[in-house]
């Protein structure tokens, strides 16, 4: 079993959180995992991603090579594609679609999904319009994981546990909103092909 | 033991920890901050009250360290590749001095210039300082690792470089703790003259280290973290040094590399493996994260055109290594990958929504407007990214306090409005001593010491100089109504502006304090109460 995952994003939108949730559950399941993050100046406000390798053998390198990732897991349309030349032959590609615009020059939002949709392994989903309908405005992160979640080969049982983990501190609301956010990001892919 | 998952930076906290660490010392810094965080948060730590509270800059953190290990105990100072430079006084010399308790100076480099100004490789200073350097390759290694340097720096009386670069120090892994040893009993040092140097004492302490380099080679050529891979393929011979490793294993299925591999993780470079590889393979080539230290050794001046590497274009001469970047040094077939599409837009960093920085930029610009360009000399720090549009409101990034400096040169040179930006903290880091220059030498200079209450570029450590910056101002002698203050808030712009402008026109050292809190501060703060 080997997964190599490229989370994408901007900074501050929570990709480290779905990072710590799949590594929790590989971690749980007994795999070996190495998560490489983005910390520093990229922070403020710039594109940010992090290699995640989850495998049953041994994990040499902290970066996934160029066309080796089987999944783009992205909560930012422009950012899933900033990292096309990461994606492998048959890689998926999982993106929320709505744009996060802090630059003047930001693309046409259409060009930027017949890019999206030109991949032909994709999911491409509104997951902070489902999390705004969950009245769980905050866990548009989790509807991403839930999207990619039947890709990740990982006992979904686990991956709740691991935002009951992750989460729990901030109290039960917290919890159920974010599992009902990562149960509705599922369901849209299942129905998604 | 179930591992612990823990960040490269992360491992080395809590390796030092294991291994009898009495006090961690250091300057936030990326990639290195985690490091001192780690331990600030860890129940054992805070259990055996270890110290741990962040120093004013890397110079005094390495110099209190030196003092704690002169008192017997073991310790860690941490600080980033350019942070070294700020220590290089310190650092050079005690390799000299050599150490009681344990000592590991734990540098991050960042090849790439993720966050930096350079990229500068700390192995260089090892060697120049003629002291032993340790280069993990994984977050297991990272932790390992201290237990060793304390073994080796107590047994040599000498320091020991801990080096590692961004993708380590940032990425996380599994570790396996080992079992926790004891702390060092307070104990002076056998010789009482051991941190003296008096040159006739530093001549004898110089000769000393010179004569223990054989022992420390030695060392290296029996060290857990040098292994020669032989293998049958001998047309080509790999030396990977750190990360190097990872990238060329990477490359092959199952870890079946069919060159020798003589993978580097202490140093001085361990000779017996170099011989054994230059004299049994036709070419070499030299991975390494960062600056081609050991290519260079094996070349030399004269340029053996066996060793390949960054020297001669087999790798790129700049920038980190990756998995494809070796890939192609191997001359294995190129993995197939498609290209960004061209509609992808760049996003670099930017200042927050809500940054008071905005608002104390937005007031400057006014202010100097009809001055034109080339005024403002700026610092290290979130207000670095002030230099980009829509502001355009600095025009130099140098090193840490070098805003100041530049201003008071500039001044002395005619330069008129001549203008520094510097944040607080990094006004207490080096800062204070170019304000007494321009004290001193009555510069016409505008210093404005922008308050975010934080260090806040390196994830908000606490600021060295919080509720004391007029106090120190007006210690070292800015005249007491030249010290203004204001909020940066739009509201006040005008206000703010014309404020900026009356400093502007008095003849002399002037210090502006825009204060309002880093907005994740105050975010934070909000949510508390």
């Amino acid at each position: 079993m080997k997964k190599d995952i490229i989370l994408a994003g901007v900074g501050g939108q929570g990709i480290l959180s779905i990072a710590t949730i799949i590594g929790y559950t590989a971690i749980e399941s007994g795999l070996s995992l190495k998560q490489a993050e983005v910390h520093g100046m990229s922070q403020r406000g710039g594109d940010v991603q992090s290699h995640l390798r989850i495998s049953d053998k041994e994990i040499y390198s902290d970066l996934i090579p160029h066309g080796g990732a089987d999944m783009i897991i992205s909560v930012e349309p422009m950012e899933a594609l900033r990292y096309k030349p990461y994606l492998s032959e048959n890689g998926w590609l999982i993106t929320n679609t709505k744009p996060f615009v802090n630059i003047p020059n930001y693309p046409d939002l259409e060009k930027l999904m017949e890019e999206v949709k030109a991949i032909q392994n994709h999911v491409a989903i509104d997951a902070d319009g489902i999390a705004k309908d969950l009245n769980a405005s905050r866990s548009m992160n989790m509807v991403v994981l839930g999207a990619a979640s039947s890709f990740l080969d990982l006992s979904y049982e686990k991956l709740e546990q691991g935002i009951k983990f992750i989460f729990g501190k901030k109290g039960e609301k917290v919890v159920e909103a974010n599992l009902m956010a990562m149960q509705a990001g599922r369901d849209f892919a299942e129905r998604y092909h | 033991m179930k591992k612990l998952l823990l960040l490269g930076d992360e491992a080395i906290a809590q390796g030092a920890l294991d291994a009898g660490l009495s006090g961690a010392y250091g300057y936030p810094g990326t990639p290195s901050t985690e490091i001192v965080e780690y331990i600030q948060r860890n129940p054992e730590a805070i259990e055996r009250d270890v110290h741990r509270t962040w120093s004013a800059n890397e110079k005094t953190s390495l110099e209190e360290a030196l003092g704690m290990s002169y008192a017997g105990k073991r310790v860690i100072v941490t600080m980033k590749h350019v942070g070294l430079n700020v220590a290089a006084d310190p650092y050079m010399n005690s390799a000299l001095t050599g150490a009681n308790g344990g000592v590991i100076v734990a540098v991050a480099d960042d090849p790439s210039m993720h966050s930096s100004q350079n990229e500068q490789d700390s192995r260089f200073y090892a060697k120049f300082a003629l002291m032993p350097a340790l280069e993990p390759s994984n977050q297991q290694e990272a932790y390992e690792m201290p237990f060793l340097a304390y073994k080796i720096s107590e047994k040599y009386n000498l320091p020991v470089m801990m080096r590692v670069t961004t993708r380590l120090a940032h990425s996380r892994a599994g570790v396996k703790r080992r079992e926790v040893l004891a702390e060092n009993k307070k104990h002076l040092p056998e010789n009482p003259n051991q941190f003296m140097l008096l040159p006739a004492f530093a001549r004898k302490k110089y000769k000393h280290l010179l004569s223990i380099q054989k022992d420390l080679v030695k060392e290296s050529e029996n060290s857990p973290f040098n292994k020669y891979f032989d293998s049958t393929d001998k047309s080509l011979g790999i030396i990977a040094c750190g990360l190097g490793f990872n990238y060329l294993m990477e490359n092959y299925e199952d870890s079946k590399c069919s060159h020798p591999v003589l993978k580097i993780g202490q140093y001085p470079i361990p000779k017996k493996q170099i011989e054994k590889m230059t004299s049994e393979c036709d070419e070499i080539l030299v991975l390494e994260e960062g600056m081609p230290l050991v290519e260079e050794m094996l070349k030399g001046f004269l340029g053996n055109r066996k060793i390949k590497g960054r020297l001669d274009g087999t790798l790129l001469g700049y920038g980190e290594l990756n998995p494809q970047i070796v890939r192609q040094a191997l001359k294995l077939p190129k993995i197939p990958s498609q290209a960004i599409p061209e509609v992808v837009a760049g996003r670099p960093p930017a200042l927050c929504v809500g940054c008071p920085h905005i608002d104390t930029y937005k007031a400057l610009n006014s202010a100097i407007e009809k001055y034109g360009q080339g005024h403002v000399f700026s610092d290290i720090g979130c207000y670095t990214l002030g230099f980009l549009p829509p502001y355009h409101a600095i025009n130099t990034c140098v090193d840490m306090g070098a805003s100041i400096s530049m201003a008071v040169g500039a001044a002395d040179a005619g330069l008129f409005p001549a203008i520094a930006t510097i944040g607080d903290s990094t006004f207490g880091h080096s800062g204070m001593t170019p304000l007494l220059d321009a004290v001193l030498s009555g510069s016409n200079v505008v210093i404005i010491i922008m308050d975010n209450d934080i260090t806040a570029m390196t994830g908000m450590q606490e600021s060295q100089v919080r509720g004391r910056i007029e106090q120190i101002c007006e210690g070292i002698g800015v005249e007491k109504e030249h010290i203004r203050v204001f909020v940066p808030l739009s509201k006040n712009h005008e206000e703010n502006v014309k404020i900026i402008e009356e400093e502007i026109n008095f003849n002399g050292v002037s210090v502006i304090i825009p204060r309002r809190p880093c907005i994740h501060v105050f975010a934070k703060r909000k949510k508390k109460n």
